[in-house]
C-alpha cells in the first residue's frame, strides 16, 4: 500500500510543480499587468493545491495532515481577496494603464 | 450568547490542531483561557460595533453540495488557463463585464465575488450598490459567468444559510 500512496504522493506534487511553472511561464506571456493576475491564479490555486494534496498523501492520517488542510483553507480563502484588493488598487490609480481590451466597447448586461 | 459558544469551541479546537498537545493539563487550562479571551473580546467588539449581519456559517446540504463543485471549476478553469498559456498563439481575449448578482446579503455577496476570484480567468474589479464588475481572460470565461450557473448555485447557499 505504501508504494501506491507514494505513487499518488509523487503524481500530485508533480502536478503541483507543473502548474506553478505553467502559472510562471503565463506571467511572462501575457501582455499586461490585469492579464498577467489571472495567469499568477494558478500558481496559488492548482499547482500551491496539489503540492498540498501531495504533502498530505505522506503525512497520512495524522496532525500534519489536518494542519496542511489548515494552510490550503487559509490560502483559499485570503488569496482571491489579495488578488481583488492587487487589481482593484491598480485600476484605481489614474497614471496606470487601463485593462487591454479585445474589443471595444466592454459588453455589459444587467 | 449561543454563537459565543460555539466561537469558543471553534476557537479551542483550532488551538488543538495547531499545538498538537492533548495530553499536557497545564497548556491545556492556558489554551482554553486564551480562547476565553478571545471570545471575551469578541464579545466587547460586538457590542461597541454590532454588524447587522454577522457571518453565520452553517454547514447545510446545500453548503456541502457548493465547495466540492466550487473545487471542480477551480480545476477546470486551471486547466483551460493553463491549455492557453501554453499555446503558442496565446488565444485570450480580455473583457470586462458587469454582472447583477442575485444574492441578497452582503456575506452572499462576497462569496459570490471570492469564488469568481478564486477561479483562474475571472477577477472580481469591484462590487458596489449590488454590481459586480469582472474582468476575464476570455470571452468565454465571461460568456459562462453571465450564463449565471455559479450566481445560482451561491444564492441556493444564501437561501439555506438563512
Amino acid at each position: 500500500m505504501t508504494w501506491l500512496i507514494d505513487l499518488l504522493s509523487g503524481l500530485a506534487l508533480l502536478g503541483g510543480v507543473f502548474f506553478v511553472i505553467v502559472g510562471g511561464v503565463g506571467l511572462l506571456r501575457m501582455p499586461d499587468f490585469y492579464t498577467r493576475m489571472h495567469a499568477a491564479g494558478i500558481t496559488d490555486t492548482l499547482g500551491a493545491g496539489l503540492i498540498l494534496l501531495g504533502l498530505m498523501f505522506q503525512g497520512g492520517w495524522t496532525l500534519i495532515t489536518a494542519k496542511l488542510l489548515l494552510i490550503l483553507i487559509f490560502l483559499w480563502l485570503t488569496s482571491p481577496t489579495a488578488s481583488h484588493a492587487l487589481f482593484k488598487a491598480a485600476l484605481a490609480d489614474p497614471s496606470n494603464s487601463q485593462p487591454l481590451l479585445h474589443k471595444e466597447p466592454p459588453s455589459s448586461n444587467s | 450568547m449561543l454563537h459565543l459558544i460555539g466561537l469558543w469551541l471553534f476557537c479551542a479546537g483550532l488551538w488543538l490542531i495547531l499545538s498538537g498537545y492533548f495530553n499536557i493539563p497545564l497548556l491545556l487550562v492556558f489554551g482554553a483561557l486564551s480562547c476565553a479571551l478571545v471570545v471575551f473580546i469578541a464579545w466587547r467588539v460586538e457590542k461597541a460595533d454590532p454588524e447587522d449581519q454577522p457571518l453565520h456559517l452553517k454547514i447545510g446540504p446545500q453548503a456541502i453540495l457548493y465547495w466540492p463543485w466550487l473545487v471542480w471549476q477551480i480545476v477546470l478553469a486551471n486547466l483551460d488557463v493553463a491549455k492557453r498559456i501554453l499555446d503558442p498563439k496565446l488565444p485570450i481575449s480580455p473583457t470586462m463585464i458587469k454582472l447583477k448578482p442575485t444574492q441578497h446579503s452582503e456575506v452572499g455577496q462576497v462569496i459570490y465575488a471570492n469564488s469568481i476570484t478564486l477561479t483562474p480567468g475571472t477577477i472580481t474589479a469591484s462590487l458596489s450598490d449590488g454590481v459586480l464588475e469582472v474582468h476575464a481572460l476570455t470571452q468565454e470565461a465571461a460568456d459562462s459567468l453571465l450564463e449565471g450557473d455559479m450566481d445560482r448555485r451561491v444564492t441556493a447557499l444564501e437561501r439555506s444559510n438563512a
